[in-house]
């Protein structure tokens, strides 16, 4: 009956299925021949394949986190950890097959590359199958390809990161990403290079009962700046999907990395994804994050604050409906004097949704006129859904300013009242207050972003009035 | 055709557990201002939010018909397509949703057509002239950190904007300044035509200094004790509502 002022989308964009056609896909479970089939798939080099089952060592001693949403569910065993798919990387849409390039130009991938995007790199399942960059950043020394492609191509500065920001026994999915690992993006950015439009990575997971680990690795060279944009969905299947992905960031002194991710895994993912940036000297990494989708979320991108006079800023949101158990949050350590962050957070929570925002400050004693302040707010859409509130704040120095503020509350009745007697529908009216109250987040957004994001809104609120 | 509007038939509504309209009759024409006063407490705010059928108020008997239309217990949103327009005396503050997308978004709803863009453009700045409002309001959240008297302006701009056939005005707040005053009756007067009605709801006579009123109805205790011309709210005025109060409760 009523129609949303943002075109509504077609919830089937996110679900189609391609059949489950691979050229390779490892048989499920975690073992060391397992991991030994993977190298020798992807041709690593020696020091990866060992890197690997270094990783494989330490997932087996770590135990499972003590905390946070119960994933007794996930069974390793029954997991692929590789599905390559039937393409090879290519630097043109139309070398991509078929049925896989039909799926990103519903997701308007293609078409966002043309209209706003300097370069785009889309994997499916385990396999990144299209990159492409702007010429004129060619020119400058930009690099954007994918890990496999960096690896060879760019052994030295590959080695010299990979995973050095974020350790393998930070905890065990990431041990289990360091062993699996497959795809993802290598950006490098050289000295004073300012990239004024986007790069974007999208992720699309295919395959049922299979998982995807792309590592991303942004290097970010002294007063450079970047933008990247994460997508990344799934269709929905009846069993368990994992999502394991790493994010590295190396922001250098005087820099500046702005990092947006939206996300709207399939309702059957568990995503337990980790992100970590290392800032220098008076540079800058800006967070903005949405998260939409996933059965279970754990997701709480950190900064460090390394270098003197060094920010961050973390916005994001959060919106679980039924079945969803999103933790998410931030982390911050402030190790030098100078710093600051910023962190707004948001989560809508609706039919026996759970959102819980979980967050870590830390500012040692070094950190000497450091300011910080953490702001996040709940709202739930009716009286089944669960918000909680979690953060821990560790400070170590007197010269700080520190402020927190939090804020937990349902929908208001009379607001909406307010907005029906001016014509609008319950729903619309609803709709109007979620978008409203995830504007702040929106608008950090580039604009098309934003209004994919007003529609996930939209489409998560589809039959929520009963 | 008939020259009815609105037509309140024997109401009686709850609320928060309470009786509060206790048998109402009222019958608004075309073209008629009306003006409902009473005590604090006698259930004004109660018969605006009851026409408009806020669900916090619950209809225990009696009916609503609005323009030929049974709307006692039709869906608020449809009462406000239908043509019944409600001034919050509390406006809600919306967060993230500008004045001017707002308007946009009601405006389509309620006329159930697309806005025509530069047409409502020249509109709204018509009105905000008139009623010498701030341009930059307009980029701001709604309500979200307005003065008293800016909500106030945003709530007569809407009733402008959206053109009701009756607007409600709920003036309950005895602490209408003298620029909030100008506002409403500025509003009233570019508004009100033949085909139109007002209700104005209040306590405060200052509000009817500058307007032209058909009727005064006097609520107690969730009775219309009285209903007479523009006289009888300067009787209020100068006597209060000591008398009626008296009246109610020597017939109960």
């Amino acid at each position: 009956m009523s129609k949303s002022k943002v075109k509504d989308i077609d919830r089937n964009i996110y679900d189609i299925k391609n059949k489950d056609e691979y050229d390779f896909k490892v048989k499920k479970g975690l073992t060391k021949e397992i991991i030994e089939e993977i190298s020798e798939q992807k041709n690593d080099p020696q020091w990866m394949r060992e890197f690997r089952l270094n990783a494989l060592e330490v997932y087996n001693k770590l135990e499972l986190p003590t905390w946070g949403p119960d994933l007794s569910e996930l069974d390793m065993n029954e997991i692929a950890t590789y599905v390559r798919p039937k393409s090879k990387l290519n630097t043109s849409w139309d070398e991509v097959p078929e049925d896989i390039k039909t799926t990103f130009d519903k997701l308007g991938i293609p078409e966002a590359e043309k209209k706003s995007l300097a370069g785009v790199g889309a994997q499916y399942d385990s396999e990144v199958v299209y990159h492409s960059m702007k010429e004129e950043l060619i020119k400058q020394g930009v690099v954007y390809t994918d890990m496999e492609t960096a690896i060879k191509e760019y052994p030295k500065l590959v080695k010299e990161h990979f995973m050095k920001c974020v350790p393998v026994y930070d905890h065990k999915f990431v041990a289990l990403h360091g062993a699996v690992w497959s795809g993802g993006s290598f950006v490098y950015v050289p000295k004073g290079v300012k990239v004024d439009i986007p790069l974007q990575s999208y992720f699309r997971l295919n395959s049922p009962e299979s998982g995807q680990f792309e590592h991303t690795l942004i290097i970010v060279d002294e007063g450079a700046s970047l933008h990247f944009i994460e997508g990344c969905s799934a269709p929905k299947y009846n069993k368990i999907n994992l999502h394991a992905g790493c994010v590295e960031l190396f922001v250098k002194d005087n820099a500046y990395l702005r990092y947006s991710t939206i996300e709207n895994w399939s309702k059957n993912m568990l995503n337990l994804n980790t992100k970590k940036a290392i800032i220098g000297k008076n540079a800058q990494v800006d967070w903005v994050s949405g998260s939409f989708g996933s059965k279970i979320s754990m997701l709480y991108p950190m900064s460090i604050l390394n270098g003197e006079g060094s920010k961050t800023e973390y916005t994001g949101i959060s919106f679980a409906g039924k079945g969803q158990n999103l933790d998410t949050g931030f982390k911050v350590v402030h190790n030098a004097p100078n710093t600051s962050s910023v962190i707004n957070a948001k989560s809508i929570s609706k039919s026996d949704g759970k959102c819980t925002y979980r967050s870590l400050v830390r500012i040692n004693e070094n950190a000497k006129n450091t300011k910080s302040s953490v702001s996040c707010e709940s709202l739930m859409l009716d009286d089944t859904s669960i918000s909680d509130t979690i953060p821990v704040n560790d400070i170590k120095t007197d010269e700080v300013e520190f402020s927190h503020e939090a804020k937990i509350g349902k929908i208001s009745d009379k607001a909406i009242f307010y907005l029906m007697s001016r014509g609008l529908s319950e729903e619309d009216a609803k709709a109007m207050i979620v978008r409203g109250f995830a504007y702040p987040i929106s608008k950090e957004l580039p604009v098309e972003y934003a209004a994919e994001m007003n529609n996930l809104i939209n489409l998560e609120l589809e039959g929520a009035i009963g | 055709m008939s020259n009815k509007l609105l037509e309140i038939k024997n109401l009686f509504v709850k609320a928060e557990e309470k009786e509060i309209l206790k048998g109402i009759d009222l019958t608004i024409n075309k073209g008629e201002i009306h003006v409902i006063m009473g005590p604090n407490g006698s259930g004004k705010t109660t018969t605006a939010n009851a026409i408009l059928n806020n669900p916090e108020y619950i209809k225990e008997k009696g009916e609503i018909i609005f323009d030929g239309k049974n709307i006692t217990n039709t869906k608020t949103d449809e009462i406000a397509r239908q043509g019944v327009f409600m001034s919050f005396q509390l406006p809600e503050e919306i967060p993230g949703i500008s004045v001017t997308n707002f308007l946009k978004y009601a405006k389509s709803k309620a006329t159930g057509k697309p806005i025509k863009v530069f047409q409502f453009k020249d509109e709204l700045a018509k009105y905000m002239e008139e009623l010498n409002m701030n341009p930059k309001n307009m980029e701001r959240s709604l309500n979200v950190g307005f003065s008293g008297g800016e909500k106030k302006k945003n709530e007569i701009l809407q009733m402008l904007v959206l053109n009701p056939k009756l607007a409600i005005l709920d003036e309950t707040d005895s602490g209408l300044d003298v620029d909030a005053i100008r506002t409403v009756s500025k509003g009233i007067e570019m508004f009100k035509n033949k085909d139109n009605a007002v209700l104005i709801i209040t306590h405060n006579t200052k509000i009817l200094k500058n307007l032209t009123v058909d009727y005064v109805h006097v609520l107690v205790d969730g009775h219309i004790v009285k209903t007479g011309g523009q006289e009888l709210a300067s009787e209020i005025e100068e006597e209060g509502y000591g008398k009626y109060k008296k009246e109610v409760s020597n017939n109960e």
